[in-house]
């Protein structure tokens, strides 16, 4: 039996809206507020069961538009790598601070984007996020916490 | 109201706000151009930089980039018969047929008459319209509220989701059960945090946005190997050609703007419907009314099928602040985006923001005209140099992208597990685009979804648990009536298409 992956994603949100359904009865409301009209878990106990019904209705109901995706046609190792470069950048944002690891991720994701062209790649990674910091920082007063240029004494 | 005009006249004209508007118009031009990346985009990029800002400053900033947004988009779809926007597809039909018979110039001065001239007549609808209407919506009870809130959920789903209702039915439901991590806001319970305290306030709505438009764009730019900016190297300075328009093409214009800006303007009013819709429409039922010589010209450069479409998605743009205003219920993806940053500075749209924040109620309205005034005189001419900018490499585009939304995230919180949630979020989402499952409904959903719980809550207590106050209530009836037709038409459309 050939199944499409619309169906597939279908199945998955069907799962995922029992699970759902199933941690919103376990959600501890007050005692006084066990046999309330509303309490804590009414909308979410609703939620779960629209979730699973319309799911379960694409699951059953046949596709008349099936979307056929060319997997082959499909970007992954860049998409992969960028989103890996994004995560890398969150774990290291708050240790390093702001300037350095937005400047090696903008350097970062053009150089994995194929761009070659360095001092464009320099223009704007460094002096940019310096302009744009300068642009939070000093005009927008919105303070960024940056342990590299408080080291250096560029930040108080 | 004619004090409140003045309010609004003297908060949008200050220099600051001016400037804003301007820089809205011309940072949401350069996004609505690209194909793929809207005004929802646009404003979701600039929410961040918003919070700098008092709620009017910050309102205005992102109706400038919205009315920008969809400027832009008609210039790609003259110039390069690749809309930035879906409101601005019935654009392209005569605009990039005029472009190829080198009035690229002309057709350019047409759009942006019909759009500054259907967001004028809209707005002056609004001035009038908008007064009444909160004064009506202030006999709206909870129940007529929760009711809205579906009709409104139902009719974005059904509108959004080219023939696929059920996945855009998904996504409400989805976005609804988002909304519903965090604590609860009666009772403090915290629901589906999973004992992280990081959970506990819920999610950020700029997140959800961020991450469902912004970041998810770009990634799925890169996955499919788009590149938006490729047609843009196209564009030639010296071949657009004059931007004078004649005496018998106005003579065309005044006909077709007042009656498009009028459907333009109900449709957008609409929940649900928007500018697609209405810029469909109105193009439409222009080849209708225009006689058979007029007729033969539609799709090969007319000058009424250009103007009416044009006319129509501006007036159903700001039709579409109508419901976000007076009812505190937003109509349309964008305008969910923007009542999403509304709350995040703590003002609550509604019948009683006419009253008690009239500086910024008024002051919307008002930047909506200054905006129409700024597009014409300032993007027009400079339409041939922004195309050039966008020339910008997909290379450098999508980190900008990636860095804005980031960045965005990171000054709200100044914690990485929101960039992580992001960067999930995204990743889900990106995959979902994939397969058509529409975002516009999750992030209503997500929006609506802590107002739905309350109002719910309200009926339900008032009723003593009965779902009575369904059909209790004249108004409360005829609305779950209009959702019940929205859905029946809706599979009538489907069976009769796979037929």
């Amino acid at each position: 039996m050939n199944i499409n992956t619309t169906k597939i994603i279908s199945l998955l949100f069907f799962i995922f809206s029992a699970f759902y359904l199933y941690t919103a009865y376990q959600i501890q409301v007050f005692a006084f507020d066990e046999n309330a009209p509303f309490n804590a878990k009414t909308f979410p106990i609703y939620l779960g069961y629209a979730g699973l019904f319309f799911s379960g209705l694409k699951l059953i109901l046949p596709d008349p538009e099936t979307i056929k995706v060319e997997h082959k046609n499909l970007e992954y190792k860049k998409t992969a790598i960028l989103i890996i470069i994004a995560i890398i950048y969150g774990a290291t944002i708050l240790k390093i601070g702001y300037f350095l690891t937005t400047s090696f991720f903008l350097f970062g994701s053009y150089y994995f984007l194929g761009e070659r062209r360095w001092i464009l790649m320099f223009l704007l990674s460094f002096p940019f996020v310096a302009a744009f910091m300068y642009l939070l920082h000093g005009v927008l007063e919105i303070y960024l916490r940056d342990p590299f240029l408080k080291l250096i004494g560029v930040m108080g | 109201m004619i004090e409140g005009i003045l309010i609004g006249l003297s908060t949008a004209l200050t220099l600051q706000n001016i400037f804003m508007v301007m820089i809205g118009c011309f940072f949401g031009t350069i996004i609505g151009m690209l194909p793929g990346l809207g005004p929802m985009t646009a404003i979701a990029l600039m929410i961040p930089i918003t919070y700098g800002f008092d709620p009017a400053t910050g309102l205005i900033l992102m109706a400038g980039v919205y009315y920008g947004a969809v400027f832009g988009g008609s210039t790609s779809s003259i110039l390069l018969n690749a809309p930035g926007v879906p409101g601005t597809v019935a654009t392209s039909f005569d605009g990039y047929p005029m472009a190829q018979q080198g009035k690229a110039g002309k057709a350019l001065a047409i759009a942006a008459w019909s759009s500054f001239a259907g967001g004028t007549f809209s707005a002056i609808y609004l001035l009038f319209l908008a007064p009444s209407l909160s004064k009506v919506s202030l006999s709206f009870r909870s129940p007529d509220y929760f009711a809205l809130m579906i009709l409104g959920l139902t009719a974005i789903a059904a509108f959004s989701s080219k023939g696929q209702f059920l996945k855009a039915m998904m996504m409400v439901v989805l976005g609804l059960m988002l909304a519903s991590v965090g604590q609860d806001s009666l009772s403090d319970i915290t629901r589906f945090t999973f004992n992280n305290m990081n959970l506990t306030d819920g999610i950020s709505f700029v997140l959800v946005v961020m991450a469902t438009f912004a970041m998810s764009e770009a990634l799925t730019i890169i996955l499919k190997r788009n590149d938006p900016t490729a047609a843009a190297k196209q564009v030639s300075l010296t071949e657009l050609g004059s931007i004078k328009i004649d005496k018998e093409d106005r003579k065309k214009m005044y006909k077709t703007i007042p009656r498009s800006s009028v459907i333009g303007f109900l449709i957008g009013v609409l929940p649900g419907a928007g500018a697609t819709i209405a810029s469909f429409l109105a193009y439409g039922m222009e080849r209708n009314l225009v006689n058979d010589d007029e007729k033969q010209k539609f799709g090969k450069g007319s000058v009424n099928g250009l103007s009416a479409p044009e006319t129509a998605n501006n007036a159903a743009c700001s039709g579409s602040f109508v419901p976000m205003l007076t009812l505190g219920i937003p109509g349309s993806g964008t305008t969910a985006v923007m009542l999403g940053a509304l709350l995040g500075f703590g003002v609550q749209p509604g019948p009683r923001l006419y009253m008690t924040n009239p500086e910024i109620f008024w002051s919307i309205i008002m930047s909506m005209y200054i905006g129409m005034v700024i597009l014409l005189i300032l993007n027009l001419p400079l339409i041939p140099y922004i195309a050039r900018i966008l020339a910008v490499p997909k290379n450098y585009l999508i980190p900008l992208i990636l860095f804005f939304s980031i960045t965005g995230i990171y000054v709200m919180s100044f914690n990485n597990f929101d960039i992580y949630l992001m960067i999930g979020i995204a990743v889900v989402a990106t995959f979902l685009r994939l397969y058509d499952f529409p975002m516009p409904p999750l992030i209503l959903a997500f929006v609506l979804g802590g107002l739905m719980e309350e109002n719910l809550r309200r009926s339900l207590l008032l009723s003593n648990g009965s779902w009575e106050f369904l059909w209790d209530r004249t108004l409360t009836l005829c609305i779950l009536l209009t959702t019940v037709f929205i859905v029946i038409w809706h599979i009538y459309k489907t069976f009769k298409k796979k037929n």
